[in-house]
């Protein structure tokens, strides 16, 4: 679980079942332990209402089988965390009430899935989630706007503008990214050392 | 005085029958100018100058938030009460000048909703009327669901449907119809917020249903201002200001602080703001918890009173005011 720095900063929990008509789970990588996990404090046939949709990222085909093995009504597995979103926006506009989402997996997949479903209406105080897996950060560059995924370092540079930035706890939830600020405005030369802090 | 608002001093431009048990009534400022702006579900507490005491009654407004020049509220008469709903009907005549809270609203729509969803029981139908005049004027998808007893007290239903049309869902008690609420909350498109006001039964029972269905709590919200109930009389101690005081048996735990002279402040005065809530120093008794705002725990824990709706029964209680 993270710690919470300030306010804005997303705190993670650890999914539960929710009382509900349909469950859709979300998840990339090790976020599938999470759901596998949440087995265990699961009602009997809870699975037979539900949607996963699984981003299985560098695990390969490890988690597959076992999220298969719960038997959800449909099971949906994805090349990336892009590629399965124009699917759950998909899902999410013709769903009704009584449907609860679960997320798990890294903050990227969290964020991005999240950011999807308040665009349908949902309560982000209303899903579940829970952080597994990398640590590795979605990042906006204050700056240019520009979004680098996957940044594990800090500073970090941006993929867009090349500025050093400095990947700030301040999170967006609009944009799904925690806000990176040029390290060394003052002196571009000034070149601090690059930590991997987010792994 | 009540917390955060001022007082606005109107005159009352009419008085009008709605049926057997409801009469509406109209406010203007008395000095002219234009009433403060209010949000759909806003309520005002009415002032009441009943010979020697005062009552203090909140009340929906019902009228457009699109148009502040008068302030409507319908009062359903209570012949067993405690009296206020009938100072109302018998007492306020149009001309006559009153004193009213500014607006407060404890249940407000909120924006962010792809639907609202409202259901609404007997006179819990007047914050709707607000409600959909607002969303109406923002194009807003709502659709309303109304149980009354019989139709001739299905109160400004028949506004309602020359209003809206096929979004305004009526059931009459007397005809049997029921409210088909599992069907009605499972067809919802998500994204949908629900909004109960009526009897506390109802409440319950909306509330409890839509949970079973899987709505998240953050997408449902009710209304229900519980009158003060009356009860034995008992003796209170104010620690603060140092006065020792009766609380009659038709008088509220608030009202005896009010009329002793002490300001606490309050907005709903009816359990579920949490505004006046009081500190307890000590007690030998029995609380009569009434209020929605305080938690079970917080109840037993004999530290909190709610002294809008909640009594005493015992041999000394002395709170923090």
């Amino acid at each position: 679980m993270t710690a919470k720095t300030i306010l804005s900063r997303p705190v993670y929990g650890t999914l539960s079942p929710q009382q509900g008509k349909h469950h859709l789970f979300i998840a990339d990588a090790e976020g599938a332990a999470a759901i596998l996990d949440m087995t265990k404090t699961a009602p009997a046939g809870f699975f037979t209402n539900a949607h996963i949709m699984f981003v299985p990222g560098n695990t390969g085909a490890k988690y597959v089988e076992p999220l298969k093995q719960l038997q959800p009504a449909q099971f949906y597995e994805g090349p990336s965390i892009a590629s399965a979103l124009p699917r759950l926006r998909q899902t999410l506009a013709t769903a009704h009430m009584g449907l609860r989402v679960y997320l798990s997996g890294t903050e990227g997949l969290i964020g991005q899935a999240m950011q999807v479903a308040l665009e349908a209406g949902i309560d982000h105080t209303s899903i579940q989630t829970e952080q597994r897996g990398s640590l590795a950060r979605r990042v906006q560059c204050v700056h240019c706007k520009g979004i680098t995924e996957n940044v594990t370092t800090q500073p970090a540079t941006c993929s867009h503008c090349g500025l050093l930035l400095l990947v700030r706890d301040h999170y967006s939830r609009r944009i799904a990214a925690f806000q990176g600020v040029c390290i060394n405005a003052e002196d571009p030369t000034e070149n601090p050392p690059k930590e991997e802090i987010f792994r | 005085m009540s917390a955060g608002t001022s007082k606005i001093d109107v005159t009352v431009t009419d008085v009008i029958p709605v049926n057997d048990l409801v009469k509406r009534f109209h406010f203007r400022r008395t000095d002219g100018a234009i009433l403060p702006t209010f949000s759909g579900g806003a309520h005002v507490v009415v002032e009441m100058r009943d010979d020697d005491r005062t009552r203090l009654n909140p009340y929906s407004l019902m009228s457009s938030p699109l148009d502040t020049t008068d302030y409507t509220i319908s009062v359903r008469r209570d012949d067993v009460g405690r009296g206020g709903s009938l100072f109302m009907h018998n007492r306020v005549k149009p001309g006559q000048r009153m004193v009213i809270s500014n607006p407060v609203n404890l249940f407000s729509l909120d924006l962010r909703a792809k639907k609202h969803l409202m259901i609404a029981g007997g006179i819990g139908i007047t914050p709707f009327m607000a409600q959909t005049s607002q969303l109406a004027g923002e194009g807003g998808n709502f659709e309303l669901h109304y149980t009354c007893r019989t139709q001739a007290l299905g109160t400004y239903a028949d506004v309602l449907q020359a209003r809206y049309g096929r979004r305004i869902h009526l059931y009459h008690d007397d005809r049997n119809e029921k409210l088909p609420l599992e069907k009605l909350l499972s067809s919802q498109p998500l994204g949908t917020h629900l909004y109960i006001c009526g009897p506390a039964g109802m409440i319950d029972w909306v509330r409890r249903t839509a949970a079973e269905a899987g709505w998240p709590s953050e997408t449902v919200h009710y209304e229900h201002f519980a009158a003060p109930q009356p009860g034995k009389p008992f003796d209170v101690k104010l620690a603060v200001s140092g006065k020792q005081i009766r609380v009659g048996e038709q008088q509220s735990l608030l009202e005896a602080i009010e009329a002793a002279g002490v300001d606490p402040p309050y907005l709903c005065r009816g359990g579920v703001c949490g505004q006046c809530e009081t500190n307890v120093v000590s007690y030998d008794g029995k609380f009569l918890h009434n209020d929605h705002w305080l938690s079970e725990e917080e109840h037993r824990s004999g530290c909190k009173i709610m002294p809008c709706v909640s009594r005493f029964e015992g041999k000394s209680l002395v709170l923090e005011r």
